[in-house]
């Protein structure tokens, strides 16, 4: 799912340095560096995302997620960036650690997996849901940790991480008055900007 | 039968020589009085003089980087694969500048020159010459051919490090900066190597201190030496096993047999070591692994190669192989941790190649796309067209 830009872009300055963990091939970085002025950066491991990238001349450093980020400095960024990223790593908790430790601010976007259509399919069906947006059968996912919008807020709190914004959309994309009222039940794309 | 090179060949070349009658002083506080690079160019210079590219060769490389000499030249240059029509560094849109390296012994002045102050060749007595000092020549050749700025130097192992020297001693002149399989400084591994291979070199008695030219004899055995030690630190473990593996090329192991064996990887070694020590000159290999040791792109900067890299102002691509252990991709991590650290616009890819460090030199489709994307990029920031 494409990210309506403008949510993001709204929490971004002008000129800021942007770090995107697991950057596709650069779309979002391509807005930002075009709207905002932004110095971008992409992480990625997809060797054809790195290719479009660089085609795009997009600056993107081939890095695994799971085997860290320490080679990046303590706030050496204004906003580390990661979406739909968050349920493909493997230490969750610790990635979100990282891109606090990296960037003054974080933003996080991610699936919610406490839907209304997650749990209907789980609840009449008694199987994985599988969808178009999230098409893989639970033994080839990369998604490997799928979390719901309560579970993402108790970590913040066990973690002491201040929600500075959230907002919630659709499966359309939309940022709804009932995705607004019940995100973890009509809340199909969780969007969190956070600090420490 | 009449020769036609491939279309994505730059087809025929000849080498150019430039004379410089300035003395050009040395990093080592030495002078050359006057010297004598001798290059090859592909491609067209556009009308902005914008489209010059700088190709750095490495140890043994020279200027010969694309297309063939003659007709009967089986060969092609050292980089054919990716210069040329339709390659990575397409000669239809960059004007490409391949110089052989002063001290080198393909045509520029080097140990095999004559010294003009005693009438007979430099042999050992030519001075040591550290990175700069091939990146200031190329500076001043530069200048003679009218190129202000390059829309990219390129270089791979040895030439990866001038690229890199090149950001920092002439920030302005450089739009692009691309270092394959390098590294800020040798290992002591690396440092070891280079120091067996001259060891090689020196304990052959035709060596004669460096001065075989004058007693007429070359010290080949210790150069093919040299050159064997130097194959197996570019090939990988795994591509060695996959070429030769423990494959006779003469003998039987069958018992009630004494029959001298050899191996396939034996006879390969031997093979380029001879080949090499025919062509390449003692000398100039000393010279060229010393200039590998001096090498340390931030020594002058704290030790901090950040801090050397926010000298410059180009931007960075920085390409390692998984297999490559003479300069693996952590070295060139550091290189782009620096980079990262600096605040400068760097991309990195580690391909995944089973050639060792030679891979720079091979075939590889995620190598050649990545590199012709970066290069498709730099054209289209010069106002270039598909």
């Amino acid at each position: 799912m494409r990210l309506p830009p403008e949510l993001v872009q709204a929490w971004i300055k002008p000129g800021e340095r942007v770090l995107d963990l697991g950057c596709g091939d650069g779309t979002l970085l391509r807005q930002l560096i075009d709207d905002k002025a932004v110095q971008g950066y992409g992480i990625e491991i997809d060797p054809h995302a790195i290719s479009r990238c660089i085609a795009g001349g997009i600056n993107v450093v081939e890095q695994d997620l799971d085997k860290g980020l320490a080679n990046f400095t303590d706030q050496s960024f204004d906003t580390v960036v990661m979406t739909q990223t968050l349920q493909a790593v493997h230490f969750p908790h610790l990635v979100i650690d990282e891109m606090l430790r990296i960037g003054k601010a974080g933003i996080v976007v991610f699936p919610n997996f406490g839907h209304w259509r997650c749990r209907y399919y789980l609840a009449t069906r008694g199987r994985m849901p599988v969808s178009k947006f999230l098409p893989y059968q639970w033994y080839d996912t990369p998604n490997i940790h799928f979390c719901t919008i309560r579970d993402f807020e108790q970590l913040c709190c066990d973690k002491n991480i201040d929600i500075i914004n959230r907002r919630f959309l659709n499966a359309l994309g939309e940022s709804t008055g009932s995705a607004r009222k019940w995100p973890n039940l009509f809340g199909f794309t969780a969007i969190y900007r956070i600090t420490r | 039968m009449p020769f036609t090179p491939p279309t994505d060949s730059v087809g025929l070349v000849t080498p150019q020589r430039q004379c410089f009658s300035e003395p050009l002083t040395l990093a080592s506080g030495r002078r050359l009085d006057s010297y004598e690079i001798v290059f090859e160019t592909y491609g067209e210079l556009n009308q902005e003089r914008s489209n010059a590219v700088l190709i750095c060769h490495a140890l043994s490389g020279d200027h010969h980087a694309a297309g063939y000499h003659d007709e009967v030249d089986a060969k092609p240059g050292w980089w054919d694969l990716y210069i040329g029509p339709g390659k990575p560094i397409d000669t239809r849109r960059f004007f490409v500048i391949s110089p052989n390296n002063l001290g080198g012994c393909a045509g520029s002045t080097g140990p095999r020159s004559i010294n003009p102050a005693t009438g007979q060749s430099w042999g050992a007595q030519f001075p040591l010459l550290r990175v700069r000092d091939w990146v200031n020549s190329q500076a001043k050749l530069a200048d003679a051919l009218g190129i202000q700025r390059f829309a990219a130097v390129i270089g791979g192992s040895l030439g990866g490090m001038q690229a890199m020297r090149w950001a920092l001693e002439y920030p302005e002149r450089i739009g692009h900066c691309i270092t394959i399989a390098s590294a800020l400084k040798l290992s002591a591994q690396n440092l070891a190597f280079n120091e067996v291979a001259r060891r090689a070199i020196t304990s052959d008695p035709d060596f004669n201190d460096g001065n075989y030219l004058s007693r007429k004899s070359v010290p080949l055995d210790g150069l093919a030496l040299a050159r064997m030690i130097g194959h197996i630190t570019y090939l990988s473990n795994d591509l060695m096993g996959e070429k030769f593996g423990r494959e006779l090329r003469r003998g039987s192991f069958a018992l009630g047999q004494e029959s001298d064996i050899e191996f396939q990887v034996q006879s390969y070694l031997r093979y380029q070591g001879e080949r090499f020590s025919t062509s390449f000159d003692a000398n100039t290999y000393i010279l060229m692994t010393r200039a590998l040791d001096y090498f340390d792109l931030a020594r002058e900067y704290g030790d901090d190669p950040a801090a050397a890299f926010s000298l410059a102002q180009c931007r960075f691509l920085v390409l390692s192989f998984s297999t490559d252990w003479r300069f693996p991709p952590q070295r060139s991590r550091e290189i782009v941790d620096a980079l990262l650290a600096a605040h400068k616009s760097v991309s990195y890819a580690e391909i995944d190649s089973n050639m060792g460090h030679d891979a720079f030199l091979l075939p590889n489709a995620r190598y050649q796309e990545i590199f012709a994307n970066y290069m498709s990029r730099i054209h289209r920031d010069l106002g270039g067209q598909y």
